[in-house]
């Protein structure tokens, strides 16, 4: 059973065909050419594939790509402003808050849900946001420290 | 029923690259026509930072803005062999085989250049922003792009170099083990600080001081990366971390990031680090490897510190609260 | 993080532009964007995904394996099996002329661990290639099954591993661990104030990248393949997918570099081999990659690791003595872990300068996955061992664990157990500064030592040393035969030397299927070496033969 799946990427409005039970995840990768939700485990429990679909954060590999129909999903390849970086994304950089990178897409989409909602976290919310992302290469001190200093920045724009 | 806590060391050393050496890396350095310089190599950069710090030892080498060098690697049609990214290797191996490539290639570009500014190559250095100059005159100059650009379209010369980095392959007396397993090693002392918890069993972390010694720093925030995320490891191989809870026992393993434990974003302790720079004689501006070395003395400073806060020796890691409880029952005779 | 730019500021150029800055990541932008490119991510169409039937049973013989209903499965388009496999068995380590093929990529008629792959089934989506791994029906005849190392070495103990031929791997033709031999250790033990025991135990632990294993081969131009892969050694995995495949290494062409974390779980390359054959046989790109749960059950660990040490120690701190005896859990096939046991042995006695030092480091198999390299491999276990028992020697003799470290820390000249001397010592100097970091108070004289200074002279020594080679129990891990045709000789690429060390250059007798031993001489027969020196601390206890090595009947 296949199913037609319209929905708004980043914007842009676009249409894929999903199998019967294919997850989200699938049909953004592989369907949509949007390779920036990583697969880590593929059972809910690493946060890699982490995407917002109307601005909450989910995990793709959990949601049936029919469940997305007609909803606004945002990936990490959705938070630059064109060719200007988020400042999640200029914090992370500067911070050295990634080594591997296989997370960090998840990782930031987790956070960018997090300053939508606070745009002034304190540590516990930040941890809290980003508890369900795994990281087994920066010991999570250097992303703590790069999504406050990003929450600063914006303040400080925004001030 | 109470914490309690205690302080642990842990004092190491680490051998950098292959065990018995035999392990080689190669490394193509080359200009662009208009002076730009692309590092080629197969090694790996699987979150340790080999792109960024061959970059770095290349444009060092050669004397040019960092941007103006770019690393291409892990193609094995293009990439000369390398043995891989395992071992603490990749910064002391292929390190040495990109700054020897660099080294070939900035002799063409100073040999080109000497011939435009009508001087002796050994006259000529590089002022990091892009030219080439006259040592003591740096009015009688040259850009790098007008050097690359009349090798290439007037006197047909190829900027660029290979390198090669290779430690002798050593043999092994079976009987007494006399070997060279490698030619230098790191070092590194750290104290834990740790509360236990003699009700639940629990162990918190609550510092990591230490002193590592890496020959030389070459990108000072790629070595905080990694002793910072290695920190982080030996704390989780101690506590908490193993596929086999019950070893040698096979049941009960973990097939998913809720069952195999580590610790979480709110877990991390604060580590503070100081480095000690004692030169590798035969490393890349005498650095050493640190990729590996950062998750080991966590581990027994925390067995360590345990003992110290309830008296009790975890010799099994990971040092569960289920062995905690267990050992501090046998001690109080329960 | 603070550069203590004072200490060995003379051995230092710090004339340098670029070198020790914080320069940005080359690769972050590509990270933060999304747009790096793992080996997952490359698009390619038209793809067979490919999935392992794992052995549900530690150790068993295979009687049948039944694929019918499997093969019915719509979309399944093959199903791979040993007998497809060019080369029957293999070790990364054999392209280099040491070790000995013993691990088929699908199971030769045997399992030997759970989870070992059997079948591979070939499918066009993800969901036909798993509904058909639960339909292969295979029916086994289990075997008794060792899972600890010291029970594995015991005489009677079932033989995991045939092509191994004994239950450990044994170095440089006849030696049947990776041994140290530096002084005399009994006569040290015997003239020691105090000897103090302990025995440590590493359970296994999973590298958990948070990418998992796996590739993507495509048929390329020419009779090549292109495959995308996260291996952590490019040629090293591209020549061992040619050698295991039998094919000129130029029909591979091997992309990868970013990686999703390996540390040392990216390097014993199973994925590539199995999956290059699949698209060899069908003509279409092909995927295999870990799901989480193979990853972590399945993948190679890092290995457990058994230690026992005893020191002898003099009430001034000095130890005089050190002897340990090391076991690797391999797991049923070598991997790495034969490269790993001689690291360990390498290793100890540790950063320190010991008169005497003994060690035999056992690589031994037991019916659990495979174990191989990671992050500290030969090392991390060892450490804690080492690190463990130096705060326990300490408090025997009422001594700072600091200061005990500073007295006996390696310097400049020292002799070490392997035989070379030490140079570029710098552990006294970071147990310093820890102690400062830490505020911990330290003698005039500790704060006074240095790495530089009281090395070598009598320290410089090759003091003289007993032989005594270390024997297995003679009738260990014997089991029957293998069956004839299954082992193979080792095919090579030019060997570096270290490789191959004192071992003969043809394949050691180990690798002939089902060779017996030779009886050992009487005098040679000895108990296990895998007693542990018992605990507690003793004078002068004579507890080893000084001789032989191992404990005396
Ligand atoms: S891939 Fe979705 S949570 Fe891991
Ligand atoms: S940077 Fe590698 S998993 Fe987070």
């Amino acid at each position: 059973m296949t199913r037609a799946v319209r929905l708004e990427l980043n914007g842009v409005e676009v249409a894929a065909v999903a199998e019967g039970g294919e997850n989200l995840l699938t049909l953004l990768r592989e369907r949509l050419g949007d390779t920036s939700p990583k697969a880590g485990c593929l059972q809910g429990t690493c946060g890699a594939c982490t995407v917002l679909v109307d601005g909450e954060p989910v995990l793709a590999c959990l949601m049936l790509a029919e469940a997305a129909d007609g909803k606004r999903v945002t990936t990490v390849r959705g938070l630059a402003d064109g060719p200007r970086l988020h400042p999640l994304q200029e914090a992370f950089m500067d911070g050295f808050a990634a080594q591997c990178g296989f997370c960090t897409p998840g990782m930031l989409v987790a956070a960018k849900a997090l300053l939508d909602r606070e745009p002034r976290p304190t540590r516990e919310q930040v941890i809290e946001a980003i508890a369900g992302n795994v990281c087994r290469c920066t010991g999570y001190t250097p992303i703590v420290e790069a999504v406050l200093e990003a929450a600063r920045r914006m303040a400080g724009r925004r001030g | 029923m109470a914490k309690h806590r205690g302080r642990g060391i842990a004092s190491v050393n680490y051998p950098i690259g292959m065990n018995l050496g035999g392990d080689p890396s190669q490394a193509l350095v080359h200009a662009t026509p208009t002076g730009k310089f692309v590092v080629t190599l197969s090694s790996i950069d699987l979150g340790q930072g080999m792109k960024s710090v061959t970059r770095q030892l290349a444009a060092e080498t050669l004397g040019v803005p960092i941007e103006d060098v770019f690393v291409d690697t892990a193609d094995s049609d293009t990439g000369p062999h390398c043995m891989g990214s395992f071992a603490s290797r990749g910064t002391h191996r292929a390190g040495n085989a990109v700054i020897a490539a660099a080294k070939e290639a900035k002799e063409v570009l100073l040999e080109v250049a000497a011939e435009e500014l009508e001087v002796d190559p050994k006259d000529l250095e590089l002022d990091g922003r892009g030219n080439v100059q006259v040592k003591g005159a740096p009015s009688r100059a040259i850009s790098v792009r007008d050097v690359a650009q009349r090798a290439h379209f007037k006197r047909g010369k190829s900027i660029s170099g290979r390198g090669m980095f290779l430690v002798p392959p050593s043999d092994v007396d079976p009987e007494t083990g006399e070997m060279n397993p490698v030619t230098t090693y790191a070092h590194a002392c750290m104290v834990a600080e740790v509360e236990v918890d003699d009700e639940t069993g629990e162990v918190t972390v609550l510092s990591l001081k230490a002193a590592y010694e890496i020959g030389r720093a070459l990108n000072v925030k790629l070595v905080e990366q990694q002793l910072v995320g290695g920190a982080w490891m030996g704390i989780s191989h101690a506590l908490y971390e193993t596929p086999e809870p019950y070893y040698p026992d096979r049941s009960h393993g973990p097939t998913d990031f809720n069952e195999y434990l580590m610790p979480g974003p709110g877990d991390m302790c604060p580590v503070e680090i100081e480095l000690l720079e004692r030169p590798a004689l035969d490393g890349p501006y005498g650095a050493k490897g640190i990729g590996e070395m950062c998750a080991t003395p966590p581990i027994p400073a925390i067995a360590n510190a345990i003992f110290d806060a309830v008296g009790v020796r975890i010799t099994e890691m990971p040092f569960t609260p289920e062995k905690i409880l267990r050992a501090l029952d046998a001690k109080a005779g329960r | 993080m603070r550069i203590r730019k004072e200490l060995f500021a003379d051995e230092r150029d710090d004339d340098l532009r670029l070198v020790g800055r914080p320069v940005r990541r080359q690769d972050i932008e590509g990270h933060v964007t999304g747009r790096s490119t793992f080996f997952a991510d490359h698009p390619v169409s038209g793809l067979l995904h490919l999935r392992c039937v794992r052995s549900t049973e530690h150790h068993a013989r295979i009687r049948s394996i039944d694929t019918t209903a499997a093969e019915r499965v719509p979309g399944v388009r093959r199903i791979l099996r040993w007998a497809d496999l060019p080369k029957k068995a293999h070790n990364i380590l054999t392209i280099f002329n040491f070790g000995i093929d013993d691990e088929p990529a699908l199971a030769d008629g045997k399992v030997r661990y759970l989870g070992e792959p059997i079948v591979a089934v070939l499918a066009e989506n993800p969901r036909a290639a798993a509904e058909a791994v639960a339909k292969v029906r295979v029916d086994y005849d289990p075997l008794p099954a060792v899972f600890d190392v010291e029970e594995a070495l015991k005489p009677g103990a079932p033989l995991v591993n045939e092509y191994i031929g004994r239950n450990w791997f044994r170095y440089w033709g006849d030696y049947d661990c990776q041994q140290i031999r530096f002084g005399d250790v009994e006569a040290a033990l015997r003239s020691a104030d105090l000897v103090v025991s302990g025995r440590y135990q590493m359970s296994p632990i999973e590298h958990a990248p948070l990418e998992t294993n796996g590739c993507i081969v495509v048929p390329a131009e020419d009779g090549r393949f292109t495959v995308y892969t996260c291996t952590q050694g490019l040629f090293f995995s591209l020549d061992n997918t040619a050698a295991q495949l039998k094919i000129e290494s130029n029909r591979l062409h091997f992309i990868g570099g970013t990686v999703g974390g390996g540390f040392g779980g990216k390097v014993d390359t199973v994925v590539e081999p199995l999956a290059v054959l699949a698209a060899m046989l069908t003509g279409r790109p092909v995927r295999y990659v870990f799901s989480r749960a193979e990853e972590m059950q399945v993948s190679s660990p890092r290995g457990a690791e058994r230690i026992y040490i005893e020191d002898g120690v003099m009430r001034d701190g000095r130890i005089v003595a050190r002897k340990i005896i090391h076991y690797h859990d391999a797991g049923a096939y070598s991997r790495l872990s034969t490269y790993g046991t001689i690291k360990s042995a390498a290793h100890h006695p540790g950063p320190y300068y010991i008169p005497n030092v003994w060690v035999d480091s056992w690589c031994v198999f037991t019916n659990r996955t495979p174990s191989s390299a990671m992050r500290g491999f030969g090392v991390t276990g060892g450490d804690f061992a080492l690190e463990s028992h130096m705060d326990v020697v300490a408090r025997a003799i009422g001594m700072d664990p600091m200061e005990f470290r500073i007295v006996n820390a390696y310097r400049d000249g020292d002799m070490k157990a392997h035989r070379k001397l030490t140079q570029g010592a710098a552990l006294i100097e970071c147990v310093q500064v820890a102690a400062e970091l830490a505020g911990w108070p330290l003698s005039e004289e500790a704060r006074r030592a240095s790495s530089r200074v009281g090395g070598g002279g009598e320290r410089a020594r090759i003091p003289p040393t007993p032989q005594s080679r270390t024997r297995a129990p003679a009738a260990a891990g014997r089991g029957e035969p293998l069956r004839a045709g299954v082992g193979e000789a080792r095919r090579g690429m030019t060997p570096p030397p270290s490789w191959t060390g004192g071992q003969p250059a043809t394949a050691p007798a180990a690798a002939e299927p089902g060779r017996r031993e030779p009886p050992l001489r009487e005098s040679e027969r000895r108990e296990p070496p895998s007693e542990p020196p018992r605990s507690g601390s003793g004078h002068g206890a004579i507890r080893f033969s000084s001789v032989f090595g191992s404990r005396r009947r």
